[in-house]
């Protein structure tokens, strides 16, 4: 893929005009990029606490289907997940735009990390919680809601951030069903005009500005919540 | 576990007294092939503070987790203010309790920790006010009032608004002990709530729980190695070896006079 051999003027020199013309395009794109990332997180890290919830079912006929769901989804590559949604929901008349599938796979295949991210912070709280809650004889209910969770989620906060830039990296993917996220939606202004060095670097560029502060907002999360 | 033991079968309990709070009836504990408490009888009267004394491993901790209900007794029963606790009597049977009656039960019975257990997630004055306000139905403002009320108790009345982590050993276990307070129950539950604390911190919270023993009608039952505060304390010393009740008096008669050879050795050794 060279550029050059289908460009003569700007291979060599980097071209603001060509920055200058992409960019309503780019915007289009990071958009894209923001809700799937936004909205994906927000499945991920639901569902990720209803599995890990599910894992400590009382009973094994909740826990044994969501172990294996989970393990399986974990196991196979997001890309298969997503084209499978794709390409199946359909033909159980379930018509979703690319994007919205795209939102469910990547929420979907990152809620069985986050569901092992919040196991480990549920196993975290000391036993002498429980059995604190217990001798109170609160319910099981406010036990979960009051006590364990708010413990567990708080230690969680870095290590679910960390899956929230993950999924920022692996957002590329959903151009394999279409969806003209930040980098489908650059790559095609490129293949146009041929300047694929401007479009590329404002991509990486741009990965960078929505990863840093996510990841800053984050910290700055974290240390509101451990104490 | 013989759950299904018919109520025909109950042997008359020894040590029955009329205003019995707590009964233990053959208990039986084991924890694989280690049998912790071995055919366990006896009873505590309602209004009394009882101290539990004897060698580590004797079974101590066990007995109290057991009518925290956070073990099962793998045979016999136990009553609490005349229910059973991990049993329900349905067709003049008994049968393994539901949650629900355990819970029931259970309500009477507060407990605080070795190792304080509050919630670091809430303030001082949510810890005490969370149950009686979840489980009891009580008003929040009333909760609230019971709790400052509690934390004057406990000389802690300007700690409402700390954290927990915020706190000594000695006020943590303080706070604690007002949380258990707070849901009203006729039995305390003290597992060696000392032990865990700093030297010149173990006074301040001796001190509470005397003048809780001396100013309640609060049944108490209590594990330590605090010997000094059990004769405070105790209308009645029970000494455990091996899962079984080998002595128990008043504290005076155990203390200076034991019958036993046992105990004779064990009070030598801490005290
Ligand atoms: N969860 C458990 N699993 C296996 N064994 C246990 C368990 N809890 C207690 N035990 C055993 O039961 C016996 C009695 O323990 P318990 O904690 O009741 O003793 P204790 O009288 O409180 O001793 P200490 O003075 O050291 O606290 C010990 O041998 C202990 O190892
Ligand atoms: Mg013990």
């Amino acid at each position: 893929m060279s550029a050059g051999t289908h460009d003569t003027g700007s291979t060599d020199n980097w071209d603001w005009g060509a920055v200058a013309d992409f960019m309503p395009h780019f915007w289009d794109g990071v958009l894209v990029t923001l809700q799937v990332l936004a909205l994906g997180s927000l499945i991920s890290f639901s569902l990720g606490l209803v599995w890990a919830l599910a894992f400590r079912a009382p009973t094994r006929l909740v826990r044994w289907p969501v172990g294996l769901l989970t393990e399986f989804v974990r196991n196979t590559p997001l890309l298969v997940q997503l084209f499978f949604l794709f390409f199946v929901l359909p033909e159980w008349n379930i018509q979703f735009s690319a994007e919205t599938t795209g939102t469910l796979a990547i929420g979907l295949h990152y809620s069985t990390y986050t569901a092992q991210v919040y196991r480990a912070g549920i196993d975290a709280v000391p036993v002498g919680q429980w059995e604190a809650a217990k001798a109170l004889s609160l319910s099981y209910r406010r036990t979960w809601t009051a006590v364990i969770l708010p413990q567990a989620v708080r230690r969680v906060v870095p290590a679910l951030g960390n899956y929230v830039i993950a999924m920022l990296k692996d957002t590329p993917l959903l151009a394999g069903i279409g969806v003209l996220e930040l980098l489908q939606r650059s790559r095609l202004e490129a293949a146009q005009t041929f300047q694929y060095t401007e479009a590329l670097t404002v991509v990486g560029v741009a990965f960078i500005l929505i990863a840093y502060p996510s990841s800053l907002l984050l910290r700055a999360l974290e240390r509101r919540l451990v104490r | 576990m013989s759950a299904d033991t018919p109520l025909s079968k109950e042997r008359p309990n020894p040590a029955v007294d009329g205003s019995e709070l707590i009964r233990f009836d053959r208990v039986v504990k084991r924890f694989g092939a280690n049998t912790v408490l071995d055919e366990l009888d006896f009873s505590v009267a309602s209004g009394k503070h009882v101290t539990l004394i004897g060698p580590s491993g004797s079974g101590k901790t066990t007995i109290l987790r057991l009518l925290m209900t956070l073990i099962k007794p793998d045979e016999g029963t136990i009553k609490v203010g005349g229910a059973y606790l991990t049993h329900e009597e349905k067709n003049g049977r008994l049968v393994p309790a539901g949650e629900k009656h355990v819970r029931e039960v259970r309500k009477n019975i507060g407990m605080v920790f070795q190792q304080f257990n509050l919630f670091p997630n809430m303030k001082v004055l949510r810890n005490i006010t969370e149950a009686p306000v979840t489980v009891l139905g009580l008003p929040k403002d009333e909760a609230e009032q019971r709790a400052r009320d509690l934390l004057d108790l406990v000389g802690l009345g300007d700690k409402c608004d700390a954290y927990p982590t915020q706190l000594s050993g000695g006020q943590q276990q303080r706070v604690a002990i007002a949380r258990a307070l707070a849901m009203r129950p006729q039995v305390l539950l003290l597992d060696e709530v000392t032990s865990a604390l700093d030297p010149e911190l173990v006074a301040g919270v001796l001190d509470v729980l005397r003048d809780i023993a001396h100013t309640t009608d609060i049944t108490m039952l209590c594990v330590t190695h605090e010997m000094n505060f059990a004769r405070d304390i105790s209308d009645q010393v029970l000494m455990f070896d091996a899962g079984r009740v080998i002595e128990s008096g008043p504290p005076e008669k155990i203390f200076s006079d034991p019958e036993h050879e046992r105990t004779r050795e064990f009070l030598s050794a801490v005290l």
